[in-house]
């Protein structure tokens, strides 16, 4: 059948995973250790399954509230950007507004801007205007920054939906904001999913804007807290590994659930991240 | 980050909105006055955020603005002062590095394993998703797990006995933490080309396989002769991506090294923040973030002008 034999091909395939997945292996391994088995063997499996540590790495570093101020955050742009982004491609591909052209122009240049290029004007407008260290501040960030994206992501979902329906509720005398919401939005709802789930990962992930915007420890997020902690705990890995862990786990669930969406819709985005 | 949203999402945004037939014109300034507002949202945010902040960046490059308090208007001092200054000169060197790296292994990595991806039939999905998972966790996680398994004292080196790698200092090394910060992120970063170059097999014919195998082509004749050649746009692409990237990389460098030991990890990005937060310098700062945006739009520039030329990339 083929002129190569799979048995190589497999072999360097299975090299990749261990390197993509061992990594994660052995933090789950040290998240469970005690700090003297760590100490001995910093890579292999711990002798026995112990808790503790996440106990611990929860109360130390205040993650209740640091992973609160999270989902706050991440909600927050979520909810923000879906709503701005499904009324911009609504109006940009159906409503044929004047000047649609320049927006969708401006959405493609804006999703390669630079953070440098705005940052410093932004961070004193932001101290002039008091969202400076605060979370609703930082959203307004994100839903500016996933915006652009999330609206040319929703456009090309909207050029592939047949309008008869829309159409059809005009014709019944349906007005544009009942059309919008009754026939719009459910035919819509995969897309917004994708969107959802792609700003969701970014928003939570974010690093360069929560540790330039939020200084209040009460105030930030897991990632820019857990920054601090592994500072202050450096030597004990057990602890660092099991904050990891709990910081990454909403994170993996969902992306293992819901994978395909997830990679198809960042592979669309082209994001860093 | 944002970059640019080219490839499939920017390839339909380029399709036109088809026109429609001219209805009743009191009806149609109803629905495009309800379209401007539905727009308003969108518009008022990206005005406040990036538009008015990047515009005021190029005022302020202009002037010796410390951040606070008034300001003087020095001209071009702030660029000339940049084109000298040899801590810029050095990062810009470092950013260099760092795109020829970023250009080469994860490159290597994700065109490899996409190809041997596409190659087989079993266990697809799983592989798939399993070098994607770095790319999903965040940035301060990985640099923690990477920052014990390379410990000189406790990690992998000495753990597994590995001569070279025992007792060796990464990140606290100048002359390895640019390559080890850089590694980290490719580990977490080289899933997403994978992916990238796998859907863009998948397009590729799969007549053209068949056809080499009966003339007798190996794994290698195959990549280079039909592979390589099909995915040429989304090898472009991502070369344009991975430039622009390279040119703005901050997380890694910030969390892992910020920028030390004595300098060796400092790139452009992480200077610019140290003359804004530790110097004061936000006049100067702007006029470098003006800078790396000029490198940023350069190579859209080459890469918008390559398609217009009708090169298929």
């Amino acid at each position: 059948m083929r002129n190569y034999r799979q048995a190589p091909v497999y072999a360097v395939l299975a090299a990749l995973f261990a390197f993509a997945v061992g990594p994660l292996v052995v933090l789950l391994f040290n998240a469970l250790k005690t700090r003297q088995e760590a100490a001995d063997d910093a890579i292999g499996p711990p002798s026995s399954v112990r808790l503790q540590n996440f106990v611990d790495a929860f109360q130390q570093g205040d993650l209740g509230h640091t992973m609160l101020n999270s989902a706050i955050i991440t909600a927050g742009t979520v909810v923000g950007v879906c709503v701005i982004s499904v009324l911009a491609a609504y109006a940009l591909t159906r409503l044929e507004i004047r000047g649609g052209g320049v927006v969708t122009a401006y959405l493609l240049v804006a999703t390669a801007i630079p953070a440098q290029l705005f940052l410093v004007p932004l961070f004193f407008l932001w101290t002039n205007l008091g969202l400076y260290d605060s979370r609703f501040g930082l959203v307004v960030i994100y839903w500016a920054l996933y915006s652009p994206l999330a609206t040319l992501m929703l456009r090309s979902y909207f050029v592939g939906l047949p309008r008869d329906f829309e159409d059809a509720a005009r014709i019944d005398g349906a007005g544009e904001l009942r059309v919008l919401r009754d026939v719009v939005l459910p035919l819509v709802r995969p897309g917004l999913t994708t969107v959802a789930l792609v700003v969701g990962l970014f928003a939570w992930n974010e690093f360069f804007f929560a540790i330039t915007f939020l200084q209040d420890d009460t105030k930030m997020p897991v990632v820019t807290s857990f920054l601090a902690f592994t500072q202050n705990f450096s030597r004990d890995w057990t602890l660092t590994s099991a904050a990891a862990l709990i910081i990454v786990l909403p994170v993996l669930v969902l992306f293992l659930g819901l994978q395909r969406k997830f990679i198809d819709g960042l592979t669309a985005s082209g994001l860093k991240g | 980050m944002a970059v640019p949203a080219q490839g499939r999402v920017a390839d339909q945004a380029v399709v036109p909105v088809p026109a429609r037939r001219r209805g009743n014109s009191a009806h149609l300034r109803a629905r495009r006055r309800f379209g401007l507002l539905l727009l308003l949202p969108l518009i008022v945010v990206n005005l406040l955020v990036i538009v008015g902040p990047s515009f005021a960046a190029m005022y302020y490059s202009f002037t010796d603005w410390t951040g606070i308090g008034g300001y003087n208007w020095v001209g071009l001092r702030n660029y000339t002062d940049l084109v000298k200054d040899p801590d810029f000169r050095s990062g810009l060197l470092h950013n260099l590095e760092w795109t020829a790296i970023f250009l080469t292994v994860p490159m290597a990595m994700g065109l490899m394993g996409a190809f041997l991806l596409s190659r087989i039939t079993r266990f697809r999905m799983l592989f798939r998703v399993a070098y994607f998972i770095p790319y999903v966790i965040a940035g301060v996680v990985s640099a923690s797990v990477w920052e014990n398994l390379l410990d000189p004292q406790q990690g992998l080196g000495s753990a597994l006995g590995i001569p070279g790698l025992e007792g060796t200092t990464f990140f606290g090394d100048p002359d390895r933490a640019l390559p080890a910060v850089a590694f980290v992120d490719i580990w977490h970063f080289w899933g997403f080309l994978l992916v990238l170059f796998l859907a863009a097999m998948q397009g590729i014919d799969r007549e053209l396989y068949e056809a080499a195998r009966v003339d007798g082509a190996g794994l290698w004749r195959e990549f280079r002769d039909i592979t390589l050649p099909g995915i040429r746009p989304t090898l472009v692409f991502a070369v344009v991506l991975v430039t622009i990237w390279s040119f703005l990389t901050f997380d890694y460098i910030y969390i892992i090294t910020q920028g030390g030991p004595a300098g060796a990890t400092e790139t452009a990005a992480t200077l610019l923040y140290k003359e804004v937060f530790e110097y004061d310098q936000a006049g100067y700062a702007a006029a470098m973030g003006l800078t790396l945006s000029l490198v940023a739009l350069v190579v859209m520039g080459l890469y918008g002008l390559a398609r217009k030329l009708g090169w298929r990339v």
